[in-house]
């Protein structure tokens, strides 16, 4: 009975497709298969950065096609290294990276402890936080832009009413100091929710037979916490950390809808510098290496930093 | 059956017909790109009389200011045919030229009898020469337009006001003729109660983005002594961008700044200027020409409320404005450039140039702006005719747009955030030029 019900089974299995495919291998087919995938990645991501190193040496400017196109060497990497401008706008993304991602990752590891209780209603919140997160950073950044506004916006009157300084002098996007908290103050709304989603996933991949364990040896819950909580979800924080490090290292939606890099250069951030150079001042061979300066800096600081990671998880 | 088969196949053949006609017709369709603003809505008014004579049918391709030089100056980088004529920036007529996005206009100027003796003479060199001051034209002049100011007139006349106004300074309240009479105006109006509700003195251009300060900033900069470059020496910019004046007119623009406009106008330009004014926030407001036909029809601040003057004049008497505006150009990558020629000959019509002005845009004809009547047709026109005899405008060079981008970025720094110094920003602005014009090989 158990041999009939084999070779049926064995009948019914299709013989492999290249066999019906004069002249193809299964490797070949799959190759088949694949390649349209390969072809695509290949002209959207690989050849545009090879094109972007070549023109990184060159003085091209893309308004400028009829151009004779002189090859610069490292021109353009030495002039970027010692423009003092650029250093400006790195210091500047630092700042925005440090600050957030430290914001996010206090407040988001936070809300995920709290929603990790499980409380009533515990669904719903869970909901309502992850509200902004779902919202189209064009649309954020340009309700916020109201919000700040000193004569009408809510968040002005906010701290006029509890600070008693009138919401006409809360200039948030207008002053040289407030404006990259300003921005600061917007991305950690946004996105905190994100962490947090994953610093959840981390706390509910905590066994509960280790709490159990150590509510027998008669541990304390900050004990717990410290020993059990914070070591066994740090990788799960150090991923959020990694996605939010690169995300805000290129930031540019909010930057821009905000304060366009103002008031003067204050909140110009790497990425909104490189959009001037590139399509605005049409300096694309300069722009060209400024970027990959740029791809360099986060490839190598991402690359640390997933090694950190990797010796965290086998601890 | 043969019935249904003669039906379907009428059908189809209607449809065919039709598909074909309407065909046709697309082909003869001409594609005008300009800015998305008041007056692209007159033009596409003003063009149904151009259809209804010729039957060649009229799109148009609007962007919004804030993405009007990077829509089209792309779309000529890549040698689109979208567009088959092109209203462009006075700025973009060197790279135009240069890189050959335009079609030179010349032999078609001759043949056709079209004379640039016939348009003022500001907008000729403006908006169709490159290089300028000769006799190359890549541009029909199409709209003229100057930085000039709106005031608010009923709030200026106000006998309580201008009571106090003449105890406190000493002159009548008026519309300023110097520019340090124009601050104290604005100090006088800043943070005001009038009718219940708080005022501010001035809307002026502070944005950072595309060219807001540096129009503004140049509007009082002109007057006070600023010069591109050395007018023997071309290109030779230092003590003339950074002369001792020009840092004092920069000065002058930082303190009307921090003195006088409304919590948060740190980056305004166009829109937001009208928008200030129109909901009552200011007594003065520094825009470009092409809004006073909007704001004069405001029902809350226009008619008898509103009054217009020329930019004043700087502490030595020198007075300038700054050039806005555009020409109308064929674009060379167009399949119908015939038809563009075509658009562009009827434009230059003297009866047309009467009713584009008519209709709210600002004609450059001569016979239209020094007819007799033209001062006292709109309550704005003398304001621009008087504005558009002291016009300069900022680099058409083919690398406008890092100048530009320059020039932005110094002035942002010092008088929105109060970087370093007036001198400071205009050498560092010598020193971004000089780079610029060394990579262009031009120094």
């Amino acid at each position: 009975m158990l041999n009939r019900t084999a070779d049926n089974v064995a009948r019914a299995t299709p013989e492999p497709l290249a066999k019906k495919i004069r002249g193809i291998s299964d490797k070949g087919l799959a190759w088949l298969f694949i390649s349209p995938t390969i072809l695509l990645l290949l002209a959207i991501n690989i050849f545009p950065l090879f094109w972007a190193i070549y023109l990184s040496f060159t003085n091209y400017r893309a308004n400028r096609p009829n151009e004779v196109v002189k090859n610069l060497g490292l021109a353009n990497y030495r002039r970027i290294l010692g423009d003092q401008d650029v250093w400006i706008a790195m210091q500047t993304t630092a700042h925005f990276v440090f600050w957030t991602i430290l914001l996010q990752t206090v407040i988001g590891f936070t809300l995920a402890w709290l929603i990790d209780r499980k409380f009533r209603g515990h669904a719903f919140w869970t909901t309502i936080i992850l509200v902004p997160m779902m919202l189209s950073p064009a649309v954020v950044g340009n309700f916020w832009r109201f919000l700040y506004e000193p004569q009408i916006g809510l968040f002005s009157y906010v701290i006029s009413f509890v600070t008693g300084i009138p919401p006409t002098n809360v200039q948030m996007l207008s002053n040289v100091e407030l404006a990259p908290w300003a921005i600061i103050i917007v991305d950690t709304w946004m996105w905190t929710p994100y962490v947090m989603l994953i610093c959840l996933a981390g706390l509910r991949s905590i066994p509960e037979y280790i709490y159990e364990a150590a509510e027998v040896d008669r541990a304390s819950n900050w004990r717990q916490f410290w020993s059990i909580t914070l070591p066994m979800a740090l990788p799960f924080i150090m991923l959020a950390v990694l996605f939010r490090g690169i995300e805000n290292f290129k930031m540019f939606d909010m930057v821009n809808l905000l304060t366009g890099g103002g008031p003067g250069s204050t909140t110009e951030v790497a990425s909104i510098t490189l959009k001037r150079q590139a399509f605005e001042s049409w300096r694309t061979g300069y722009s060209s290496a400024f970027a990959i300066i740029l791809f360099v800096a986060v490839f190598g600081l991402a690359n640390i930093y997933v090694k950190a990671l990797n010796k965290v998880k086998q601890r | 059956m043969k019935s249904t088969w003669k039906l379907a196949l009428g059908l189809a053949s209607a449809i065919t017909a039709s598909t074909a006609v309407s065909n046709a017709a697309h082909a003869e369709d001409l594609t005008l790109c300009w800015a998305a603003w008041d007056p692209a809505n007159a033009l596409v008014e003003l063009s149904k009389d151009f259809t209804k004579e010729t039957g060649i049918g009229m799109k148009f391709e609007f962007v919004p200011w804030t993405n009007y030089a990077d829509r089209f100056l792309n779309e000529l980088n890549s040698h689109g045919k979208l567009c088959d004529l092109i209203i462009g920036d006075s700025q973009w007529i060197g790279g135009a030229a240069e890189n050959g996005h335009y079609v030179k206009l010349n032999d078609f100027f001759d043949k056709e009898k079209i004379s640039m003796d016939d348009f003022v003479p500001a907008t000729v060199v403006g908006y169709s020469e490159w290089p300028k001051n000769t006799p190359n034209y890549w541009a029909l002049p199409a709209m003229g337009d100057v930085v000039g100011w709106t005031y608010r007139k009923d709030w200026f006349s106000r006998p309580e006001l201008q009571k106090e106004f003449k105890e406190k300074y000493g002159w009548d309240l008026a519309p300023p003729t110097t520019f340090d009479q124009l601050k104290q105006i604005a100090e006088f109006f800043q943070k005001r109660q009038i009718d219940g509700k708080t005022v501010y003195g001035a809307s002026i251009y502070t944005e950072r983005g595309s060219e807001g300060i540096t129009m503004g900033a140049m509007d009082v900069l002109y007057s006070y002594g600023f010069q591109y470059e050395n007018p023997k020496k071309p290109y030779e910019m230092e003590g003339f961008v950074n002369s001792e004046k020009s840092a004092k007119g920069l000065e002058f623009y930082k303190a009307l700044y921090d003195c006088c406009t409304p919590p948060g106008a740190s980056n305004s330009y166009m829109g937001e200027g009208v928008d200030a004014f129109k909901s009552g926030q200011v007594a003065m407001h520094m825009n470009f020409a092409f809004t006073w036909p909007g704001l004069q029809k405001d029902e809350n601040v226009g008619g008898d409320k509103i009054g217009y003057f020329v930019n004043p004049k700087g502490p030595d008497g020198d007075q300038f404005a700054q050039l806005g505006g555009q020409g109308i150009s064929v674009v060379s990558y167009s399949d119908k450039q015939e038809s563009a020629l075509k658009y562009i000959k009827w434009f230059a019509n003297k009866d047309v140039q009467a009713k584009w002005w008519s209709l709210g845009g600002y004609s450059c004809l001569n016979s239209v702006v020094k007819d007799p009547k033209f001062p006292s047709s709109q309550p704005y026109a003398q304001a621009f005719l008087d504005s558009m005899a002291i016009v300069k405008d900022f680099w058409a060079e083919p690398s406008y747009a890092p100048l530009l981008q320059a020039s932005q970025k110094r002035f942002h720094d010092y008088v929105v955030a109060g970087q370093g110094s007036a001198k400071d920003a205009l050498d560092g602005l010598v020193k971004d030029w000089t780079q610029i014009f060394q990579d262009d090989g031009k120094m």
